[in-house]
């Protein structure tokens, strides 16, 4: 089948459907969503847990409840989208190879494209955890589909490896449903999920939180059997001597996510190697023009709210693209980051309108500020009073401050302030 | 008392200290709320549920369910309790109260995502 439309959206989760209503409220109406999975709401449709929806909607929904809502304007302005459809290729040209059921392999022509592919899950294999191979170690996320929304029980014993969002959630999940979730080990000083959920899900039921601890065996033939853990030092790696066998019949990882960006590999686009995600300006393009991104593809966000405003913007950046309408400034400044800063974006802005920034920080940091300046100049700063690299932070650069702009050869976010907060050794 | 305010994702450090009856000293808090959830968290802690509940004749086997509002912490293993061996059927809307007045708490347990007929 061959057909054409004006903006492609792959990836029917909550960034491809705020960025399909965005494209929507800007006027665009020939567009198309596909979306691999039978259903849209992509990975909301497993978070039933809520504290979702604080920023965007002003209350606390669960990830269902926010999913339906940006479901329902897709379903009510009526626009087109395919379930159960694979995109298997995306050329620099913006034609689209996919595959369904229904269609077989279809051949799609767009002015437009939209990445919302979302993210995936390190696995075991990424850590090369040494031991067998038995059944019982699963991501978190894997997990969290099984009991949430298959209805079948992991483990029962259960160690989890990492303190992301999802690994927290699930501690706490697995809890309510009877497991025994022995301890959480994180192999960084501090946690990388959020504070009030080390709070709600480990402290309420008393589960150890063990920073500077790694798992470094796998026991077990047939069914996971335990794990050692062992302390790690300042470059993170095992001290020998401080090994412990910790027996369970499950392991859960939750040590990070990547963005999924094989099709956008494919199609030629720049990846910055410290989000893993596209190289955008501030309208979210790639460094191919009308090839636009958003949401975990992008770079991993904490908060879904954040996903959905980052979709809008490229869906403003695509109706002015598709009218003609892009900045015709094609001398973009670059944006790096500098002391203290792990990543920044957008990698590089055309500096004609106000940008809001977004980024994390390499460590923690207390008291000081952030500031986004040309080495001589600051153009916008913000102080905090603790800034964590489990957080995303965000920096707005106004319009007007972005003076004497031919002189800036590359803008650079960095922190001042304090030194870096020293590794505690907690527990 | 040392916290870590769960309202929004901002997550203050919270201390908070009982000076005498009903008198509370409380240092780190980022706005009102976080001052009513330090006394709350130190009196009755509050939490909503959610997990899921199994589903008849639907488009999915399970269906995702909240209590409509906090409820004390201590109740929310009973709480569990009451959900377990629980069928409902669809089709379900969101908001479909699917336990009323769940382990005498005063708050249903109600359905966060729409289920169709098979």
């Amino acid at each position: 089948m061959f057909r054409k439309a004006e903006v492609v959206i792959i990836g029917g989760g909550p960034a491809g459907l705020a960025a399909a209503l965005s494209c929507h409220k800007h006027g665009i109406r020939d567009i198309l969503l596909l979306e691999r999975d039978e259903y849209l709401g992509g990975i909301l449709q497993q978070c039933i847990h809520n504290g979702f929806g604080l920023h965007w909607f002003g209350e606390e929904l669960t990830g269902p409840e926010y999913a339906q809502r940006f479901i329902d304007g897709v379903i009510e302005k009526e626009i087109p989208y395919l379930l159960n459809t694979m995109v298997i290729e995306v050329r620099e040209d913006k034609t689209i190879y996919a595959v369904n059921p229904q269609y077989g392999l279809m051949e799609i022509k767009a002015k437009a494209v939209i990445f919302a592919m979302g993210c995936r899950e390190r696995t075991r294999g990424a850590l090369k955890i040494p031991g067998g191979r038995p059944a019982g170690v699963y991501t978190a996320g894997m997990a969290q589909r099984l009991i949430n929304m298959e209805g079948y029980m992991p483990g029962r014993e259960v160690v989890i490896l990492g303190s992301g969002d999802i690994g927290l959630i699930m501690a706490r999940r697995l809890t309510w449903e009877g497991a025994r979730v022995k301890m959480v080990c994180e192999i960084m000083p501090y946690s990388t999920g959020l504070t009030r959920n080390v709070r709600q899900c480990l402290d309420d039921y008393g589960i150890p939180l063990k920073y500077n601890h790694t798992v470094v065996k796998i026991h077990g033939r047939e069914r996971l059997e335990g794990v050692t853990i062992a302390r790690v030092d300042d470059r993170r790696l095992p001290i020998p001597g401080s090994e412990e066998y910790v027996s369970c019949d499950t392991l859960l990882l939750s040590v990070g996510l990547i963005p999924e960006n094989e099709l956008s590999e494919g199609a030629g686009v720049m990846l910055d190697p410290m989000t893993g995600g596209p190289v955008v300006d501030e309208y979210r393009q790639t460094t191919i023009p009308g090839i636009f991104c958003c949401g975990n593809v992008l770079h991993v966000h904490d908060l879904v709210d954040y996903v959905s405003e980052e979709a809008e913007i490229a869906g403003d950046g695509v109706y002015r693209y598709v009218n003609g309408q892009s900045s015709s400034n094609s001398n973009y400044l670059p944006v790096v980051p500098g002391e203290g800063i792990r990543y920044v974006v957008p990698q590089r802005i055309c500096g004609d309108r106000e940008v809001e920034f977004f980024f994390r920080s390499d460590a923690i940091y207390e008291r000081g500020s952030v500031e986004l300046t040309d080495g001589e100049r600051v153009f916008a700063s913000k102080k905090f009073m603790r800034l964590v690299p489990g957080q995303m932070e965000r920096l707005k650069l106004k319009k007007e401050a972005l003076t004497d702009k031919e002189k800036i050869k590359y803008l650079q976010l960095r922190w001042k302030g304090s030194a870096k907060e020293d590794d505690r050794v907690c527990n | 008392m040392q916290l870590i305010c769960i309202l929004c994702p901002r997550g203050c450090h919270i201390q908070i200290q009982q000076v005498k009856d009903g008198e509370w000293k409380i240092e780190g808090h980022g706005c009102k709320r976080g001052k009513d959830y330090a006394i709350q968290e130190a009196t009755c802690p509050l939490r909503v549920l959610t997990t899921s509940v199994w589903v008849e004749g639907g488009n999915h086997r399970l269906v995702s369910a909240k209590t409509d509002r906090s409820i004390p912490r201590d109740k929310i293993i009973e709480s569990l309790k009451q959900t377990k061996g629980l069928t409902v059927k669809a089709p379900i809307n969101i908001g479909d109260i699917l336990v009323k007045n769940i382990a005498g708490t005063g708050a249903n347990l109600v359905a966060t995502r729409k289920i169709d007929r098979e």
